[in-house]
């Protein structure tokens, strides 16, 4: 019976497409304490009818135990998962909650409140596209709303749903709302979003998140719900130029040698020529191996195998990027950093920072800014010893023992975001992202040579750079002249014809400079019968 | 081609982002291992894992932690599994567990679970000295788990501590750790029951014939249809077996894992059965209902 039901898998759904191919929304929710973000998403599973009956009923008895609502339903307790949680009625830490609609699939990250968990909330943040922020119609905007605000930004959230909470300790006021809406915009408008929406509405009693509000008409949007449902997602990671930072050589006999890992922007085909850095030569991509077959074409947010057409040495922590526009290499690094740990940075002291799938040695010189969260600005340190607390974030001048491969993180999220870790403790201690990179070794090439020869000890020889298809143009050339001069001569003396003899004397010159330039390229691509030194780190 | 020749669905992307952790765990890590408890996550998990490093095998063993009181099926369907991707499997129990004998349905099930499965996977990792185990649990499986990260760090004494759990931004995952401790790392962290079935469906991939239905001798204990495996299981007065059409939607120790009444025979009514259920996966697990935050207290004690 078993066998034969998975060895054959027939559609499942004759018309119309597979609730597996519905859009997927990663979306965050965040706000101070109090200002209902787990009521919200509590409320918005059981209007939506998502939430389980086994569920409702551990919900129930949970609202008799630790709830806040007397005898009402407390829908916080429906996502509050932690014990110490509910105990205390605040949320610690992310909890992703995962629903679908009949248009889209959901995961929600609700976040926590408190400014002592921010670091929580901005991991809710880093992997999220929307951010519902939570505003309490009471309070208007707070310093923990611009925070949060600020943080999203940071992170790479470019979609910001502003749901006006507790609109009925308002009288449903109009005015409030649209204060809040003006104090908002202004102060958001620095930090590039993409979409800003806002919706008034009532958590506990479900005004306007599943349906609209009969006690706010002058509202004329979609509720929270619809407008998730609906909103219009940019997905630029495939238009980017390439980059595919290799995570992991795959070498299963001496006959394969593949570099597997995640395309973070752009998309390949066999044929494309690509740049390997830092190392900054330009190769072409052999085949796309995946389990199921090659594939002709593979895209951003693809985890795929590439092969390449030579043998060139490649591992972890390099980069395969457009030759077109290749990202950049540096060892100087201007960054802004949110710090995570109650210890402060230390100036000079040497941190891992990973970026993509490279980790070095890493040390911050100098914190030159830090950026108020009340305005998003940032105020200029001249003091050398200036540094960084728990939660605050700055812009810091980092020094890298090794180069790393990157981008501007405004250019691309996935090549363009750090962490930093401590040696000793092995936290995560920061996040970063790239703002600018130098790079202190002005030659590519020395500056490959020494980072070999520090890894493994040894310095390692000059490599004999291959002839480059402008010398082999050349070459082709200064060979082809003398050669057709030649072939002219002696047809003249065969045929006694100039014009047969600058006929034949054409179409050798067309074709044999064109059969010499891929032959002398053909070559170049074999070692075979090269002396041993010009394959050493190689 | 045109550049948006190919789009990438829902499963394409979760597909994608398990590969990335299983391959940044291998590169980040001495001595990776697979927990494979052989349900229908572990086989989405290693049916993942052998496309993730093609043509490599995966550079890892298979672990399950055997309680001694699975199904028969399941234990036939881990062998043959094993085989037929030539992975290296693992089998551990716990010896102390078994020279007491441990019964469930006489011990209870929190000092079953304590002994055979949390302390039985302790030794395991600490024995062979893994850093890093790969389970296949999901955050949509119940509230303590939608709390955890992918990379989860544990101390040398194996405890997760809910409180401190290290942030985790976009793709970058610290997988650095001292001398004793390890990681768990959850590749399916994303992926909700609906997902697994649509995957299993959309490639093919091989479960257990016990999630599909089928006359199945029962019987009736403390609410719930507790299958007659072997005959270790005591019956109490008045209990009776009885043959009933039934499947498991989640599989654990027989005694301790609640069967359906369904006639849903094949993939495609298992999965019209789940998009009407009104009921979460784990309510047939009497493991989960020791107390509201019993799967919390259990993790922290080392529990996967």
């Amino acid at each position: 019976m078993h066998g034969g039901l998975a060895s054959s898998t027939p559609p499942r759904s004759a018309g119309g497409p597979s609730p597996a191919e519905k859009p997927l929304l990663r979306f965050i929710t965040c706000g101070s304490v109090d200002d209902g973000k787990s009521t919200l998403i509590g409320r918005l599973l059981y209007d939506a009818d998502l939430a389980p009956d086994d569920l409702i009923a551990a919900l129930e008895r949970d609202s008799k135990k630790h709830g806040t609502q007397g005898d009402d339903l407390d829908f916080a307790l429906l996502v509050d998962g932690l014990a110490a949680e509910r105990e205390q009625g605040i949320t610690i830490d992310v909890a992703y909650r995962y629903f679908a609609t009949g248009k889209r699939k959901f995961i929600v990250a609700d976040t926590p409140g408190h400014e002592q968990y921010t670091r929580n909330m901005a991991t809710g943040a880093s992997t999220a596209e929307l951010a519902v922020l939570l505003v309490d119609a009471r309070k208007g905007l707070l310093d923990q709303t611009r925070r949060h605000s600020m943080i999203v930004s940071m992170l790479g959230v470019r979609h910001v749903v502003v749901a006006v909470n507790k609109m009925d300790l308002v009288d449903y006021s109009q005015e409030v709302f649209a204060a809040i809406e003006r104090d908002f915009r202004a102060f958001a408008a620095p930090l590039r979003f993409l979409s800003i929406a806002l919706i008034p509405l009532v958590a506990k009693d479900g005004d306007n998140l599943v349906h609209a509000s009969e006690k706010m008409g002058w509202y004329a949007g979609p509720p929270l719900l619809s407008y998730l449902e609906n909103v219009a997602l940019d997905d630029n990671a495939r238009v980017l130029p390439l980059r595919f930072p290799v995570q992991w050589v795959n070498r299963p006999s001496h006959d394969f040698r593949g570099f597997s890992g995640f395309i973070a922007g752009g998309n390949v085909k066999p044929g494309d020529i690509v740049r390997i850095l830092p190392a900054g030569r330009d190769t072409r991509i052999s085949r796309i191996v995946t389990s199921d077959g090659d594939l002709a074409h593979a895209v951003a947010g693809q985890s795929v195998t590439l092969t390449l057409t030579e043998e060139i040495d490649v591992s972890r922590g390099d980069m395969l990027v457009s030759p077109v526009s290749p990202a950049e290499v540096g060892d100087r690094l201007s960054a802004k950093l949110l710090w995570l740990v109650r210890e402060p940075l230390a100036v000079d002291k040497s941190y891992l920072l990973k970026l993509g799938t490279k980790t070095t040695p890493a040390s911050v010189r100098k914190v030159s800014s830090h950026i108020r969260v009340e305005s998003g600005l940032a105020e200029p340190l001249s003091d050398a010893s200036a540094t960084l607390a728990f939660n605050e974030i700055g812009e810091a001048e980092l020094w890298l023992d090794t180069a790393v491969v990157c981008d501007p993180y405004a250019d691309n999220r996935e090549t363009g975001g750090f962490i930093l870790i401590d040696r000793v403790t092995n936290e995560t201690v920061a996040v970063g992202m790239v703002q600018q990179s130098t790079w202190t070794e002005r030659s590519p090439r020395n500056g490959v040579e020494a980072s070999y020869a520090s890894m493994e000890g040894v310095p390692t020889p000059p490599r004999e750079a291959g002839p480059t298809p402008l010398r082999s143009l050349v070459k082709a050339l200064s060979w082809r002249v003398p050669g057709s001069l030649v072939t002219f001569g002696a047809a003249f003396v065969f045929t006694d014809d100039l014009r047969v003899s600058a006929a034949i004397t054409g179409t050798e010159i067309a074709c044999k400079i064109a059969l010499y330039y891929l032959h002398e390229r053909l070559w170049s691509r074999f070692r075979i019968g090269m002396k041993p030194t010009d394959d050493a780190g190689l | 081609m045109s550049v948006a020749a190919k789009t990438l669905g829902h499963l394409d992307k979760l597909e994608a982002e398990s590969i990335h952790i299983m391959r940044e765990v291998v590169a980040e890590c001495e001595r990776p291992v697979m927990l494979y408890s052989i349900g229908k996550d572990s086989a989405v998990m290693l049916h993942i894992a052998m496309k993730a490093f093609y043509p490599s095998k995966p550079p890892f063993p298979l672990l399950h932690v055997d309680t001694t009181w699975k199904f028969r099926e399941m234990i036939a369907f881990r062998d043959r599994r094993a085989v037929e991707t030539g992975m290296e499997l693992l089998v551990y129990s716990n010896p102390q567990g078994r020279e007491m004998n441990i019964d469930p349905t006489v011990h209870g099930s929190q000092l079953h679970t304590q002994i055979m499965k949390t302390d039985a996977l302790k030794q395991a990792l600490d024995k062979w000295k893994f850093d890093a185990a790969f389970g296949g649990a999901r955050r949509d499986e119940e509230k303590s788990r939608a709390k955890e990260r992918v990379l989860s760090f544990r101390n040398a004494q194996h405890r997760w501590d809910p409180k401190a759990q290290r942030p985790e931004f976009w793709r970058l995952y610290n997988a650095r750790k001292g001398p004793g401790e390890s990681l768990r790392v959850f590749p399916l962290s994303n992926w909700t029951e609906a997902d697994v079935w649509d995957y299993i469906a959309r490639e093919g991939i091989d479960v257990v014939p016990l999630y599909f239905a089928k006359e199945r001798p029962v019987i009736d204990r403390d609410g719930m249809l507790i299958m007659v495996d072997d005959e270790r299981l005591k019956l109490r007065d008045g209990e009776m077996i009885q043959q009933k059409m039934v499947r498991f939607r989640t599989l654990g120790c027989y005694p301790l894992t609640g069967a359906i009444e369904s006639a849903a025979a094949s993939l495609d009514e298992i999965i019209a059965e789940m998009r009407a259920s009104r009921s979460s996966e784990r309510q047939g697990r009497v493991i989960d209902h020791d107390g509201s935050s019993s799967m919390e207290q259990k993790k922290q004690e080392g529990y996967f």
